[in-house]
């Protein structure tokens, strides 16, 4: 797995990009024993991964549970150790970086979590929470003046400044997750991981959220990471869309690459599944049903690791891994020995 | 005052105009430390066999409250169902004795829940649990009723039944734990099966193979399924009609081409522009200001219109009733007929 | 900062702001709050002083605190005094609640026994408390081999009965000649040493919950250090069954104390307790029970204020139950 990363990352946009992660690989052992802990093995998590960041630009990251995207998010920020890999941010590896220079390097990248009912701290005010970065950072802004910023962080994500004091429970949970993006925020980073953000907030707020960090993102020229299970929603806000199998990318493209030429048959199927909001499509759409489960990330599949629920299956897949290069039915990287075009979005 | 007078939709009722389920001008409320908070006012719906009904509503709409009030599995108190009838076969299942409430439950209408993991006891065998009421209700013998499991396994197409019959629900996948719980809920032949959002908490590729299941199941065996969940997407997938709930009312109730074509209450449009499209790449989304009401207290009028982007002085001082627009479709809104000739602005 | 506002003008029709409770008045000016910032424990301060259940436990601690400082202020009796021919003399203006078997003043004896019973009592759940807390929130949070130790230290010292370390213990101090200071701390480091168990469980496991929220997460992303994330994040979500556990220790080891003295291994007279007191009534009862009613009600009554005092701290703390 030696490919570079110009090769698979089927970059678009020209000059040097903000973020590049390389070959990144997770193994969490698995191991036996009390006293003397004896590795048995370990859960593929993530398995070699490289992708580009662009600045202003928004990578979305698609994959059914246990295909590794939140362990990469946790990588990214510096929440897990990766086994290999590195991250090239401006220059410097976020891998190796540690003390004051880890703690700039945050600064620079921060994350919207899931769920807003568990990532704010429930005693601590809303103005401690959105505060705490200048507290831990006390170089960005002089004590007198961090009131009066994170009262225009509030502002900033739509939320009444004068409600500084209230406690996390006095909100909903699509204000709840205002106040981890006002969080994230606090510290102006440059790229924002964005794991599952909409995800757990009910259907009408979802669109106020999205349409947030959509405006965030033009006026403070942030990088997203956005790392969802929701294709329609990655294809709203998404430049570019990587899909993910277990612990390995699939394909990666341009959003028009990935929902309208996918070319490898795990994104076909993905796209297929997808429930669409319109009774008449009903029946003209293309359907693929998977069968079965996503094997265990502890004992994947030789070669393919698709290949077991994958209907184009054949002999070579068992053996030789497919790589993400560009094949030649359409212009971007695709991990499949057999990649055809298929159109299954109405 | 919400009835809604539904003339028979395209499946039609059984028999002498009555369906097999039917939920009349339902009211609960919750008794809390805080005040009660009115949670379900006056709803109505019915289900006939073999059609599918979609109740979509966000979180605090009522529809799973509706669900567990016909199960009768709410917690009495805080719950409170102040009226309202709910008829099974013509029969008030709410004026029952707990005897006879136990006989409809699960033998005639069943339940299955988001979190199959926490709806399976982790300490016994999956087919221990499928065949559990096969033994204490059926009055089957233990070989038979686990042979009835097997059977039950092998409907919802769970692999190797047989040899998975002894297993626990740990050892199996999300996908399969909703299957085992989908066979636990058909052990009884149940004529009306309500689903609570059956595939949230589900891969998108597991997600449609329980959906397919159900629909087949629904077919096959000629059952109610009342489906419920926020998902506009699986909606328009499965169901036959739809009944969009909001902050306890049903404000817009029809078959489900004419609510995606023509959706007839502001909510229901708002709703469907939110989503962002698999098929299109929008700019900005559209969106519905501000959060869904509380039920301690309620705005006046309609309860929608501090978010309707139509709202006019009469939606503030009076609850629209269910109007009638022909065909099963009904609307709680006062400009519904507006709406669809498309002069409400 | 400029372009924050920028946006932010823009931003703020997309939501009312306002409390989860509140979300339906639009129009309605904002309820105006001072927006000067204020910290979580001024708010649990303000919630405090409006409990009349907080002031009632305060003023009983304090009471306590003060016969214990200032004994003579409360009895002219001296408890030493005693006299045969009072022997349990029914209840008179000298001596309100009559006297004990061995002729002394009762209310006396309880009175100046508040001070050894209270530090006694205090001092082991101090001890306890704070050995309790450190151990646990750093077990709890480092794991790996601490943990390992710290486990099983716990599991050692819960298998040492109390009587048996406290007769072996104690009978080592009181044979070396210690004087009733000496006794005193002894006592304190004994009950304390081997009471911290429980406490040190308890907010071990809630550090543990707590470490995997994703608040934790979220601050060792914005670069908070340990200690930190200790003090300001697992801490406050850990204290509240520390609290619970702590004040119910401090009666069960005032209680200790009683044992530990009826036994003869602890406070001895002329020393004045709660515990001595009880342990010499305890066997006259039938005959009058007064003797044992005072003192009883004097050590009932200060755990009961602690007791009501943790709840009511803890519950000002949850910004959820105010």
């Amino acid at each position: 797995m030696a490919h570079s990363a110009e090769n698979v990352a089927g970059a678009r946009p020209a000059g040097e990009p903000l973020l590049r992660v390389e070959n990144l690989v997770k193994h969490f052992p698995i191991t036996q024993g009390i006293l003397f802990k004896k590795k048995v093995g370990a859960v593929k998590a993530v398995d070699g991964v490289s992708f580009e960041l662009h600045r202003g630009e928004t990578l979305g990251i698609v994959g059914e549970s246990g295909c590794g995207k939140s362990t990469l998010a946790k990588l990214l920020m510096r929440l897990e150790t990766p086994t290999a890999g590195r991250a090239m941010l401006k220059g410097k590896d976020i891998f190796k970086v540690s003390g004051s220079e880890l703690r700039r390097m945050r600064r620079n990248i921060q994350m919207v979590m899931q769920d807003p009912y568990t990532s704010l701290n429930p005693r601590m005010t809303v103005g401690d929470i959105i505060g705490e970065p200048y507290e831990i950072h006390t170089e960005v802004a002089p004590k007198g003046d961090r009131q009066r910023r994170v009262q225009e962080l509030l502002e900033l994500v739509g939320l009444n400044p004068e409600h500084i004091n209230r406690y996390p429970h006095q909100f909903s949970g699509g204000q709840r997750q205002r106040i981890g993006i006002a969080r994230a925020l606090a510290l102006k980073p440059e790229i924002i991981v964005c794991d599952e953000p909409v995800s757990a907030l009910d259907v009408s707020i979802q669109a106020q959220v999205i349409n947030l960090l959509e405006k965030l993102q033009g006026e403070l020229d942030l990088s997203y990471i956005f790392i969802a299970h929701d294709l329609s929603v990655v294809r709203h806000i998404s430049d570019r869309v990587g899909v993910m199998y277990l612990g390995k990318m699939v394909e990666v493209g341009t959003d028009a690459e990935i929902y309208e030429r996918p070319t490898h048959p795990y994104t076909q199927a993905l796209l297929s599944a997808v429930p669409v909001p319109d009774p008449d499509a009903r029946s003209h759409r293309d359907v693929i049903r998977l069968t079965g489960d996503v094997p265990s990330p502890a004992n994947p599949p030789s070669g393919c690791r698709f290949r077991t629920r994958c209907w184009k299956a054949q002999e070579r897949c068992s053996v030789e891994e497919p790589l993400l290069i560009r094949r030649g039915v359409d212009p971007h990287p695709s991990a499949c020995h057999f990649a055809e075009l298929r159109q299954v979005v109405g | 005052m919400t009835d809604i007078h539904v003339t028979s939709g395209a499946a039609g009722p059984t028999g002498s105009g009555r369906h097999l389920l039917e939920v009349k001008d339902l009211y609960v409320e919750f008794h809390t430390r805080d005040g009660v908070a009115r949670v379900i006012n006056g709803v109505s719906y019915h289900l006939d066999p073999g059609e599918t009904l979609a109740v979509l509503g966000e979180s605090g709409s009522g529809k799973s409250v509706t669900a567990q009030a016909i199960m009768g599995i709410l917690d009495m108190p805080p719950a409170k169902i102040p009226s309202g009838k709910i008829l099974y076969k013509g029969q008030d299942l709410l004026t029952m004795s707990e005897e006879q409430r136990r006989q409809v439950r699960g033998k005639e209408i069943s339940m299955i829940f988001q979190d199959a993991l926490s709806a399976l006891n982790p300490v016994f065998p999956v087919g221990w649990q499928i065949s559990e009421t096969l033994r204490t209700r059926a009055g089957l013998s233990r070989k038979d009723a686990l042979k009835r499991a097997v059977e039950l396994m092998d409907l919802v197409k769970i692999p190797a039944a047989k040899a998975r019959v002894k297993d626990y629900p740990h050892q199996f996948s999300g996908g399969m734990r909703q299957r085992v719980m989908i066979a636990m809920s058909l052990a009884m032949e149940p004529k009306v099966l309500i689903a609570d959002e059956p595939t949230t908490a589900l891969d998108v590729t597991v997600q449609a193979q329980i959906m397919d299941l159900l629909g087949d199941l629904r077919r096959d065996m000629n059952m109610g399924l009342i489906l419920i969940t926020h998902d506009l997407g699986v909606v328009a997938d499965v169901a036959d009609r739809i009944a969009v709930m909001y902050a306890g009312r049903i404000v817009e109730h029809a078959d489900v081409r004419s609510v995606y074509k023509h959706p007839a209450h502001p909510y229901t449009e708002g709703l469907l522009d939110s989503i962002p499209r698999l098929d299109s790449k929008g700019t900005e989304l559209a969106t519905i200001k501000g959060l869904p009401p509380n039920l301690m207290r309620p705005p006046t009028g309609c309860a929608f219109h501090p978010r309707c982007k139509y709202a006019k002085a009469v939606c503030t001082t009076e609850t629209p009733l269910s109007l009638d627009l022909g065909h099963g479709r009904t609307s709680a809104c006062h400009f519904a007929k507006e709406m669809l000739d498309g002069t409400l602005r | 900062m400029t372009d924050f506002e920028s946006v932010a003008a823009t931003e703020l029709h997309t939501a009312t702001p306002g409390p989860a409770g509140d979300p339906n008045a639009p129009g309605q000016p904002h309820t105006l709050e001072v927006s000067k910032p204020r910290s979580a424990s001024a708010d649990a301060w303000r919630e405090l002083r409006r409990r009349p259940l907080f002031w009632i436990a305060l003023v009983i601690v304090g009471l306590v605190l003060l016969i214990a400082a200032f004994p003579s202020l409360f009895t002219s009796a001296d408890p030493t005094t005693c006299s045969l021919s009072h022997r349990m003399g029914d209840p008179s203006g000298a001596a309100i609640f009559g006297y004990d078997v061995q002729g002394c003043d009762v209310f006396a004896k309880s009175i100046y026994g508040t001070k050894n019973s209270l530090l006694a009592g205090a001092g082991a759940a101090l001890v306890a408390g704070i050995l309790g807390m450190v151990l646990g929130i750093t077990s709890g949070y480092f794991g790996g081999w601490w943990d390992g130790v710290v486990s099983r230290v716990i599991d050692i010292v819960l298998g040492l009965p109390l009587l048996l370390a406290g007769i072996v213990f104690m009978k080592r101090v009181t044979n070396a000649g210690g004087g009733q200071t000496a006794i005193l701390l002894a006592l304190i480091s004994i009950l304390g040493l081997l009471g911290w168990t429980t406490a040190a469980r308890v907010i071990r496991s809630s550090v543990i919950t707590a470490k995997q929220q994703d608040y934790v997460h979220a601050a060792k992303m914005l670069g908070a250090g340990s200690g930190r994330i200790m003090w300001r994040h697992i801490l406050p979500n850990s204290l509240a069954p520390f609290i619970v556990i702590i004040t119910m220790a401090l009666g069960s080891f005032i209680a200790a104390e009683a044992t530990l003295s009826f036994l003869g291994i602890g406070l001895r007279p002329p020393s004045q307790s709660w515990g001595i007191d009880i342990s010499t009534a305890r066997a006259y009862m039938r005959e009058n029970p007064i003797p044992l009613i005072v003192p009883s009600t004097f050590l009932a009554l200060t755990v009961l204020a602690f007791v009501i005092l943790g709840d009511t701290i803890r519950e000002a703390f949850d910004p959820k139950l105010r």
